[in-house]
């Protein structure tokens, strides 16, 4: 016990020796937190729209006063042909293209059914889906309209109909930033811990200090505690710091028991710094033990659910997920903080992530070896 | 301890793949004496105390130190040396007062041992005024002779000195040696490996290897008797000569 | 230029020495590419859903079927009370609940109007919205089914063309984003953890005495990474054709030669990192951690930038990640020519000529004292 605490004091000397790493450590993350949620908006609100309009008739007109009311759409222009507008999609100007074909308005009060045409630019799915499907919707309405003025008759009634209602738990006003704060919190967080730890033990295995701690009758897990427990308190720092910053800047409460949200956040942390110790102890170089972590880092980010969700990836890759960390942090903050489930609702993640700290941590321990 | 010897070997040997680093050498060490451990570079001095100190474990042979096992006990070992490694091994983002209280601690000395003994090291080495300042701004010479005083620190039965004065200018070399009698005269023994001739001369008895091999082992006079030479340098390159093996 | 040269070859047997390091250099690209190429995708498919049926007759129970056999949900659970949906959207077992009152086929029948309630859970709006509305559309589909084939009146028919990516795979919007992402990544934080490396070692004192320009010995230090950074790129372009099925439409000529340029504005800012830099703890926090997020999220390839507020827009305009996604989604994607990416070429042209030039003044500065 007493050999820790002079490990801890060592350790958190050298930390704050140096104020430009514990600024970067604290300040850094601040800063992102409060400037990404802001950037990473998927609500999809200005589709730009290009329309291709080759009938110009009245019912034209209605239309595209219809689509531009209704919020979602931008009209960057109003061309004369279908070239000039895909020019406007190939500088990503404009992400769709409405054409409505000549004779548009005769032929659908002539024949009763008159086509429009689509072009979305699809690299972006989510973005290509949503445009289309709002759209499609503002169309169907206008065609109600249509029909009403047509046919005179109040709804249809003599005809089956189903009423969708539709309601929007959690986060009625459908705000990104609620779903981002959260998600974007949970990386840096896993940043700060997995990035720090992982450079420690290598620092002192590249200046030589590790042979003069070696040669000493230090335990091995007073060694790695020695190294943990720091960056432990350090990551709570910054969880504290987020959750300051979700609340001042974005106005964000949990919707749940802070308590939970620590809870989990002590265990996860094990979990990533074993993670970071245990590729500390592989590495020879901080250079070595840097493209690692940050290999590492980037599938478990990306893979992580934090901006595409995990059930829409293959099973192959859902299998992945199920090893990856981050995704359970990400997804357990969200719901605490969205949710405000329990720690009895998040109970199986809480489980398999210490299963994950024990196995890491472990690894490490056995891994870091006082002898050649 | 077998008969006041504090190190034994015997036959001890290791291996890197093919290459033999150390080829069964064997020797014994006495309380209080100071063993010179001479070689060109990559003769396996090096290698030697690694197996020694805990660090590296032999491939075949015995050793002891201080009565322990270095297989068996390489903890027990532990607590009874001190080591100063070639790569210079305090902290330098650390300040002098808090490497010594660092390493005081992690050898389980008493807060106020540790206190007492970082005044009378900081009075020995008149340091006192550079106490609170960090390692990395001292000039190399306070280093070593800091990093001696700190493997030293918990005063240990035997400690393992890996080239302690390279790169340091004659006087500070001379201060260096001062400091290793005085630890010796108090009854600690002194392992040391070098390749500066006039050191071995300081040293009560010296072993000289060649080739991962002890070619010769007694002390400075007998030696240069044995081999008829005036100096230890002569000694020395006589020996050395025979090597095959090239310096990494 | 001889004694350069020898440099560089010096620097390249660093790297060669250090395979572990080379391992990893070599295999990150490719097993992200084709991790992130296969795995993610921006669509909504396979969403878990449950149902709350409290008439469970014929028409709900065919609905449900229905709304089971889409791809776009799975793992339909059974609700049996209100109170279990909220239980099971905060487990986050579920992401909609779809509540069908009592007597639904009787109401359809008999008054003509049923009502069913679409609940989402809508942390993740997107998907919300996303998921009502393929719900409504299947629901739709089944109304106009069971009004009979007779189509309504005056209907206006959309046809949709889904343009670039007619099968809306993720790869490609992710491989050019991936591509920018790790290239910028890993030759800012080598560059410069290579050279803060020498000066924490000590060593750089010792190559600013040789003959040649202190500016050279950086250089030098850098070309490494770029004859390392070209091969990843091939291999990252084989893989995206051959792998992953998404083609080179525009000019290969065209797309290596910015690759090129991009690579080295980053090593460009890599050279920038370590001149203020002075331990590799630092150099590597600056360009991982500083740079990880802020690439991923402003380089465009995740959130449209046009949906950013004004400031974070200018913002984005800082990150050369930015410009390059652009470039690669124009000439590989779009197949467009360099008259569409001109501009982008000479931004990324003056940010690597500024980072250059501050660089060398830092380091003018600091060899002056």
């Amino acid at each position: 016990m007493r050999t820790l605490k002079f490990l801890l004091q060592k350790e958190f000397r050298q930390i704050f020796r140096d104020p430009s790493i514990i600024r970067m450590i604290l300040v850094m993350p601040v800063i992102q937190l409060i400037l990404l949620p802001l950037a990473a908006n998927f609500e999809v609100k200005n589709i730009h729209l290009a329309i291709v309009d080759h009938d110009h008739s009245s019912y034209t007109r209605q239309m595209i006063n219809k689509i531009t009311a209704s919020g979602y759409f931008q009209l960057v222009g109003v061309n004369s042909n279908y070239t000039d507008a895909m020019h406007l999609v190939e500088k990503d100007e404009a992400d769709i293209i409405l054409e409505i074909p000549a004779q548009f308005e005769r032929t659908l009060v002539k024949e009763s059914e008159a086509p429009v045409f689509m072009a979305v630019n699809a690299i972006n799915g989510t973005k290509a889906n949503l445009g289309a499907a709002y759209l499609q919707n503002i169309i169907r309405n206008y065609n109600q309209d249509v029909r009403l003025q047509w046919l005179q008759m109040p709804h249809l009634n003599d005809q089956p109909r189903i009423e969708i209602t539709t309601a929007s738990w959690y986060n009625p006003h459908m705000s990104y930033q609620l779903f981002m704060v959260p998600g974007i919190l949970a990386v840096l967080l896993t940043m700060v811990g997995a990035f720090m730890t992982s450079l420690n033990i290598v620092k002192e295995k590249e200046i030589g200090t590790i042979e003069q701690v070696n040669v000493t009758p230090i335990k091995k897990y007073h060694f790695i505690l020695g190294k943990l427990i720091p960056f432990w308190i350090l990551g709570l720092i910054v969880l504290t710091l987020g959750m300051l910053v979700a609340r001042i800047v974005y106005g964000i409460t949990p919707y749940g028991n802070m308590v939970t949200i620590y809870v989990f956040a002590m265990v996860y942390l094990l979990a990533v710094l074993g993670l970071g110790l245990l590729v500390s102890t592989y590495a020879n170089t901080q250079q070595q033990s840097m493209l690692i972590a940050f290999f590492l880092m980037m599938i478990f980010v990306l893979l992580g659910g934090l901006y595409t969700s995990i059930d829409s990836m293959p099973d192959w890759a859902k299998t992945i997920t199920k090893f990856n960390p981050v995704a359970y942090f990400i997804s357990v903050i969200r719901m605490v903080v969205i949710k405000g489930s329990t720690l009895a609702d998040i109970s199986r993640q809480l489980l398999t992530v210490a299963g994950f700290a024990i196995f890491l941590n472990g690894w490490a321990v056995l891994n870091y070896k006082k002898r050649m | 301890m077998t008969n006041g010897k504090v190190i034994t070997a015997n036959k001890l040997t290791k291996k890197f793949g093919d290459f033999i680093a150390t080829n069964a050498i064997s020797f014994e060490v006495s309380k209080g004496e100071i063993f010179g451990f001479l070689g060109a570079n990559g003769a396996g001095k090096t290698t030697a105390m690694r197996m020694l100190c805990g660090l590296s474990l032999p491939t075949s042979g015995e050793a002891t130190v201080a009565g322990y096992d270095v297989y068996t006990s390489p903890d027990k070992i532990k607590q009874s040396i001190g080591y100063m490694s070639q790569k210079f091994s305090l902290y330098e983002d650390l300040t002098v007062k808090e490497n010594m209280r660092f390493y005081g601690g992690i050898y389980g000395l008493s807060d106020e041992r540790i206190k007492q003994k970082t005044q009378d090291v900081l009075q020995q080495l008149h340091m006192e005024a550079s106490q609170n300042k960090l390692v990395k701004s001292l000039p190399l010479g306070w280093k070593q002779k800091l990093a001696f005083s700190v493997a030293i620190f918990h005063e240990p039965a035997i400690v393992f000195l890996d080239e302690p004065t390279g790169g340091v200018d004659p006087v500070t070399r001379r201060e260096f040696w001062e400091m290793i009698y005085a630890a010796a005269q108090n009854g600690t023994t002194v392992f040391v490996t070098t390749h500066y001739m006039d050191e071995a001369e300081y040293c009560n008895r010296v072993s000289i290897m060649v080739d991962g091999k002890i070619e010769a082992l007694d002390t400075p006079i007998n030696l240069k008797k044995q081999f008829n030479a005036n100096s230890m340098d002569e000694v020395f390159l006589q020996l050395a000569r025979k090597a095959v093996r090239q310096a990494d | 230029m001889k004694q350069f040269l020898s440099f560089v070859k010096k620097e390249c047997f660093h790297i060669w020495r250090d395979k572990r390091t080379l391992f990893i250099l070599f295999g990150m690209p490719i097993v992200q590419i084709v991790l992130f190429g296969f795995a993610l995708t921006n669509e909504v498919k396979n969403s878990q859903i449950g149902i709350l049926d409290m008439s469970r007759d014929e028409a709900s129970i065919t609905l449900a079927n229905r709304i089971n056999a889409s791809r776009y949900f799975d793992l339909v659970t059974n609700l049996q009370s209100n109170t279990e949906i909220d239980a099971a959207f905060r487990k986050g077992d579920i992401k909609m609940a779809i509540v069908f009152p009592e007597h639904f086929r009787e109401s359809l029948l008999h008054t003509n109007t049923a009502q069913i309630q679409l609940i989402t859970d809508a942390s993740d709006p997107n998907t919300a919205t996303t998921l009502s509305n393929y719900a409504s559309a299947i629901i739709g589909d089944y109304q106009d089914e069971i009004m009979g084939q007779n189509k309504l009146p005056y209907t206006i028919t959309t046809q949709v063309r889904m343009l670039y990516n007619p099968q809306l795979k993720g790869a490609y919007n992710f491989v050019p984003g991936v591509m920018a992402l790790i290239l910028m990544l890993v030759c800012t934080m080598m560059t410069s953890i290579a050279i803060v490396k020498e000066k924490e070692m000590g060593t750089m004192e010792v190559l600013l005495v040789s003959p040649l320009k202190p500016i050279m010995v950086i250089i030098a230090k850098a070309v490494p990474y770029l004859l390392l950074s070209i091969i990843n790129i091939i291999s990252i372009l084989l893989l995206s054709v051959y792998l992953l099925d998404v083609p080179i439409a525009g000019s290969i000529v065209l797309l290596f030669a910015a690759s090129i340029l991009f690579i080295i504005t980053s090593l460009s800012l890599g050279l920038l990192i370590s001149s203020f830099t002075n331990t590799q703890q630092t150099a590597m926090l600056i360009s991982l951690m500083g740079l990880f997020m802020p690439t991923i999220i402003f380089s465009g390839f995740m959130f449209p930038i046009e949906n950013m507020p004004l400031p974070m827009q200018v913002i984005s305009n800082a990150i050369p990640a930015k410009w390059f996604y652009y470039i690669v989604k124009s000439v590989m994607i779009k197949g467009l020519g360099v008259e569409a990416i001109w501009h982008e070429l000479l931004i990324l042209t003056s940010m690597t000529v500024v980072l250059l030039t501050i660089s060398i003044k830092k380091y003018n500065i600091r060899l002056s004292q």
